[in-house]
């Protein structure tokens, strides 16, 4: 399945090496990378593809807890929820 | 390819702005569980449920999990209990195996203990109305139900003469926990058969075998999306079009695949704007956001009537399987903007009876003072029932008259059900109207001025 990895909060260094290690170890490629500041929140957002038999609600809380850690919030979520907001 | 705008704002949405599915409600036949033993009919009962939605917690949460937003309430509606047991007369072991099913599978309410006596009321219709108040004070999870009037059939007043009194039995068994038995007990006029929120949700008999129901919310989304229109209500009504659109479009998908993931028939999507206690989660909110200084202002009824109009219109375009009550819910105690506007007397239960005529269901959650005679209990559901029938119209009434308080005291109900200040009741009697029971007769369909 496609998936959403958006950090939200406070840049600081390392965010994206230890995402990425995240992602890395549980088998998830990134296909694509984005960061901008949106509404004075530091907004990293992953497009990445997750393989149907990975474990989605244990990845979320690792990247959760890791989002703590940073002092960010880290979600994944299917890219579902997106389509069906805003695509016809 | 979704942009990083809109991912954000869906974000935001979830985050700040308390967007969530409200409830994934399973319907389920119990037709099929009707035996001439109450002891066999309560035991296929039982079976039947914790079969059909075993998964349905789980299935919710790990879609939640996926998606990344809360879906709340896990429920399940059945077929009103009243068919179910009309030949064996065993309400109370069937409601106590709905209790213990309700358990068994986690889910937060079961809806369906309820009676469709819009018509007429046979001797073991009347039986199992009576049953209500032990039912529902010896049970923790049953909600109950009772229809008691139909733009076709006009409104049966000996139901309604009974209703006071049922409302005040409930109040008085549980009168220990400010009278919280009549939060689990909905008063209908055209009640409809496929609505996934509590309390008054049953599985029609016109329903499939098992349905999965989807009520959204977003009481806060429509607040936040209305603070940066400035222009006049055309724009502010195209905004919230817009908004209730992507409500509904989530709605939708959570509805989609729980029902494919549990194997049953997706119903409907629920448009409903449903509030919680919780800050920036109030529909009364969204009507000072349009431009009151406080609900119950006059205009309160004009700015209703549009947001209500306005969701539909949005959500109707997002989904072809649009059902419930779908429109503002407005239960006091429930909405933090609603208690804030009873507790300084700007809001009153005139004004909120004025309302319902042009929002989705009726006077909800309301505490009146525990002295509340029963026959004035059923004047307020003689005139809230006379609203939904003229005006082809689901309504409701679910009043607590609080045991032991006054106007002026609070009746503290806790979780999703809130607070509630007690409010005043107009205390001249309807008790001659009352007492003449029979029947309303049904309106007229044409000649509408």
């Amino acid at each position: 399945m496609k998936a959403i990895v958006s950090v939200i909060g406070k840049d600081k260094k390392g965010i994206i090496a230890k995402v990425s290690n995240i992602l890395y170890e549980n088998d998830i490629n990134i296909e694509d990378i984005s960061q901008t500041i949106m509404q004075d929140y530091f907004t990293m957002i992953m497009m990445v593809s997750i393989s149907a038999n990975s474990d989605v609600t244990k990845l979320s809380d690792i990247l959760t807890k890791t989002g703590e850690e940073l002092g960010v919030t880290i979600r994944v979520q299917h890219e579902d929820i997106f389509n069906a907001m805003h695509k016809l | 390819m979704i942009n990083n705008k809109e991912i954000f704002e869906t974000i935001q949405m979830i985050n700040q702005q308390h967007l969530d599915v409200r409830t994934t409600t399973l319907g389920i036949s119990l037709l099929d569980c009707i035996c001439d033993s109450p002891k066999r009919t309560a035991e296929k009962v039982y079976d039947k449920i914790t079969k059909s939605a075993k998964n349905l917690v789980k299935t919710a949460n790990d879609l939640a999990s996926e998606l990344g937003i809360p879906i709340v309430n896990k429920r399940v509606s059945v077929t009103p209990v009243s068919l179910i047991t009309a030949n064996n007369g065993g309400h109370l072991e069937v409601i106590r195996a709905l209790d213990k099913a309700a358990n068994e599978i986690g889910i937060d309410f079961l809806g369906g203990y309820s009676a469709l006596v819009h018509k007429g009321m046979t001797e073991y219709e009347k039986q199992f109305i009576m049953s209500i108040p032990e039912a529902l004070a010896t049970t923790g999870k049953v909600c109950s139900s009772v229809n008691v009037g139909s733009t076709k059939t006009g409104i049966n007043m000996d139901a309604v003469a009974l209703m006071g009194k049922i409302i005040r039995e409930c109040a008085e068994k549980t009168a220990d926990k400010d009278s919280l038995a009549c939060a689990k007990l909905v008063v209908f006029c055209n009640a409809v058969e496929d609505n996934p929120f509590m309390a008054g949700a049953f599985h029609g008999v016109g329903e499939n075998d098992l349905t999965l129901n989807v009520g959204v919310s977003g009481p806060g989304v429509v607040k936040h999306a209305l603070e940066s229109v400035n222009g006049d209500l055309v724009q502010v009504a195209e905004k919230i079009k817009e908004t209730a659109f992507k409500i509904t479009r989530v709605g939708s998908l959570v509805c989609r695949e729980t029902a494919k993931r549990l194997g049953v028939n997706c119903g409907i999507v629920d448009l409903s704007l449903a509030p919680t206690p919780v800050m920036g989660d109030s529909v009364a909110h969204i009507l000072e956001e349009i431009g009151l200084e406080s609900v119950g202002a006059c205009g309160t009824t004009a700015c209703l009537a549009m947001l209500n109009d306005a969701v539909k219109k949005g959500g109707i375009m997002a989904s072809s399987a649009v059902g419930g009550l779908s429109g503002a819910f407005i239960p006091v105690s429930e909405d933090a903007g609603m208690i804030r506007a009873t507790e300084c007397g700007d809001l009153n239960i005139e004004k909120l009876e004025a309302m319902t005529c042009v929002c989705s269901v009726g006077l909800d959650m309301i505490a009146i003072p525990g002295d509340t005679p029963a026959e004035v209990i059923s004047g307020i559901i003689a005139d809230e029932s006379a609203i939904g029938m003229v005006n082809m119209k689901t309504t409701a009434v679910r009043v607590i008259p609080v045991i032991g308080k006054g106007v002026g005291d609070y009746a503290e109900f806790g979780g999703l059900l809130g607070h509630a200040p007690i409010i005043a009741v107009n205390k001249n009697s309807p008790l001659k109207f009352i007492q003449r029971g029979g029947r309303i007769p049904a309106p007229l369909h044409s000649l509408k001025n």
